[in-house]
């Protein structure tokens, strides 16, 4: 199975044991892995191998649906995820979903503070200001959008909305970013752009990015899982996985026999 | 040649279709346009008497409907404003719990709601609110019984457009760590907003013109009152009131006439409103 990185002290987070049931297929089978702070970690794996459902164990998602368990810990700073608030948690850890999803109420000025307004965190103006021109900067948007930042973000390309989403998960301070393909609705230029942004970005942030696109994890990963039906069958340096796959099933997805 | 006889042939079937609102619309305008004024707009309808003068005389008929568009915006709002947060909060509630038992059976309920004949939901608020709480007929009486004949639809309205909005919105709200109740309140429902507006708006156009519950609840009133423990007139208890006197029976088309573009209105702001949302 995995071999242990011995190089990951003080992980930006550990997963211990962790199973993930919808109903009783159980989609993710007791993974632990610990993820190393300042990286760009990507989960690979065929379709339905279980990495959407891992990465949305982390932010405790899954609460929502009534027909999913989760067993298992997931450490972060030593604390156990499942017995914090979950605004404590989700503060924490932000979130970039597959198809980019600005809320289509809330100009583009708002959807960067969102996290703020719908907490009922009161801010002032300047600090407002501060913050939404610090995030469109950090994703690159700014220069693109400062002109028309009370317009509504729906009105922007699909590779601006996802930056903007980006944006609005750094907005609210997270050292963890989960990403759940996030450039798949995308095109080559959108995408490049954001690749572009991850590793930029992973010098104040942890990220976690699911991918399918295995040349996306060996460009911009520094650390790659590989999944295969629910399991976590390999964990290693990127460069290492893909010259070196320690597993058959982990060398047969490289080499493209499935998926 | 073919495609010219499909051809000819929606077009006429559309005629057919839109014919009857054309000719509805064309006849009330030609019986009624004689009657409408500014006087018609804001006085009280006319005694039985003066109105026989004037047609004896072969002058338009004095007086006016504002005692029944008084009566008919009071009784309305009041039912929109009982009936649009129960609608509301229970459409809500309804998509918050899709499988539920109790959820199923407040849905077949509220179903089953929207089937009953307006007259016997008007009985229902004679017994309970003229009965018993204004002790006589009553703007209030009225409203009852005119937002329980909303309410069905606010809450199907309320639910289908929940329904339609994706669920990667609800969940980029969360996981912004936003609490359950404000996601509802912050993002679902300015999100569905326009469309929940055009269910309410339609809802109010239904019972504009409703005639039956209000003969059992509001009765009528030549006067405008705004006291809602006090009997009321509503514009389609006016139709119905000059139909049943001989000497009035010309203002039938112009009182129709007014509803009717009253309620085209509607119609047309909520269109746009829901065109607005593609
Ligand atoms: N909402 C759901 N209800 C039931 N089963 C699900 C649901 N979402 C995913 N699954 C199942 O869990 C497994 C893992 O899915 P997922 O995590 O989405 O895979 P991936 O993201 O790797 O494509 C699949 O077998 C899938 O069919
Ligand atoms: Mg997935």
């Amino acid at each position: 199975m995995t071999d242990t990185i011995a190089d990951i002290k003080n992980p930006a987070l550990s997963i211990d044991n962790l199973s993930i049931w919808y109903d009783k297929n159980k989609a993710v089978k007791n993974v632990s892995v610990e993820i190393k702070k300042n990286t760009v970690t990507a989960i690979m794996g065929p379709s339905g191998c279980g990495k959407s459902t891992l990465l949305r164990a982390l932010n405790r998602m899954h609460e929502l649906y009534d027909n999913i368990t989760t067993e298992g810990k997931v450490l972060i700073h030593d604390d156990n995820i499942y017995d914090m608030s979950t605004i404590k948690l989700r503060r924490e850890m932000g979130m970039v979903f597959q198809r980019p999803n600005p809320f289509p109420t809330m100009s583009i000025y708002e959807n960067v503070i969102a996290g703020y307004k719908l907490n009922g965190i009161r801010l002032k103006k300047k600090e407002k200001d501060e913050i939404v021109e610090r995030s469109l900067r950090d994703v690159a948007l700014w220069d693109e959008v400062k002109d028309s930042l009370h317009k509504k973000g729906t009105f922007l390309s699909g590779g601006q909305q996802q930056r903007l989403c980006i944006a609005r998960a750094l907005a609210f301070g997270p050292e963890i970013i989960l990403m759940d393909e996030p450039t798949s609705a995308l095109d080559p230029i959108a995408t490049s752009k954001i690749e572009d942004l991850l590793v930029k970005l992973k010098e104040s942030y942890t990220i976690i990015l699911v991918t399918h696109n295995m040349t996306q994890a060996a460009r911009i990963s520094d650390y790659s899982l590989f999944m295969y039906l629910g399991e976590l069958v390999e964990y290693g340096k990127t460069k290492n996985m893909f010259t070196n796959p320690k597993d058959p099933r982990t060398e047969q997805y490289l080499t493209g026999k499935f998926g | 040649m073919k495609d010219k006889i499909v051809l000819g042939l929606v077009i006429l079937l559309s005629l057919i279709t839109i014919s009857p609102i054309i000719l509805i619309i064309g006849e009330l305008i030609m019986k009624g346009y004689r009657q409408i004024s500014l006087d018609f707009l804001i006085q009280n309808t006319p005694d039985t008497y003066s109105a026989m003068t004037a047609i004896a005389n072969g002058e338009r008929i004095p007086g006016g409907i504002a005692n029944g568009i008084i009566g008919s915006l009071i009784m309305v709002a009041m039912a929109a404003i009982i009936a649009i947060p129960l609608g509301v909060i229970t459409g809500v509630y309804l998509y918050e719990n899709p499988g539920k038992r109790m959820a199923n059976f407040t849905r077949n309920i509220s179903d089953i709601l929207q089937g009953v004949p307006s007259i016997v939901l008007g009985l229902i608020s004679y017994l309970w609110v003229v009965k018993h709480i204004t002790n006589g007929y009553s703007a209030l009486a009225g409203s009852a019984s005119l937002a329980i004949m909303m309410l069905p639809m606010i809450v199907r309205s309320t639910e289908e457009t929940l329904k339609m909005i994706p669920d990667s919105l609800k969940e980029a709200a969360l996981a912004l760590g936003t609490p359950y109740h404000k996601v509802i309140f912050r993002v679902l429902i300015p999100t569905g907003f326009s469309g929940m507006l055009t269910g309410i708006l339609l809802g109010i156009s239904r019972v504009l013109g409703e005639t039956a519950p209000l003969m059992l609840t509001a009765l009528g009133s030549s006067m405008i009152n705004t006291n809602i423990t006090k009997p009321t007139s509503a514009m389609p208890l006016l139709i119905w009131e000059f139909y049943n006197d001989p000497n009035m029976i010309d203002l039938i088309w112009s009182s129709s006439l007014m509803l009717m573009i009253m309620v085209l209105l509607l119609n047309i702001i909520s269109k746009q409103i829901a065109g607005k949302r593609r």
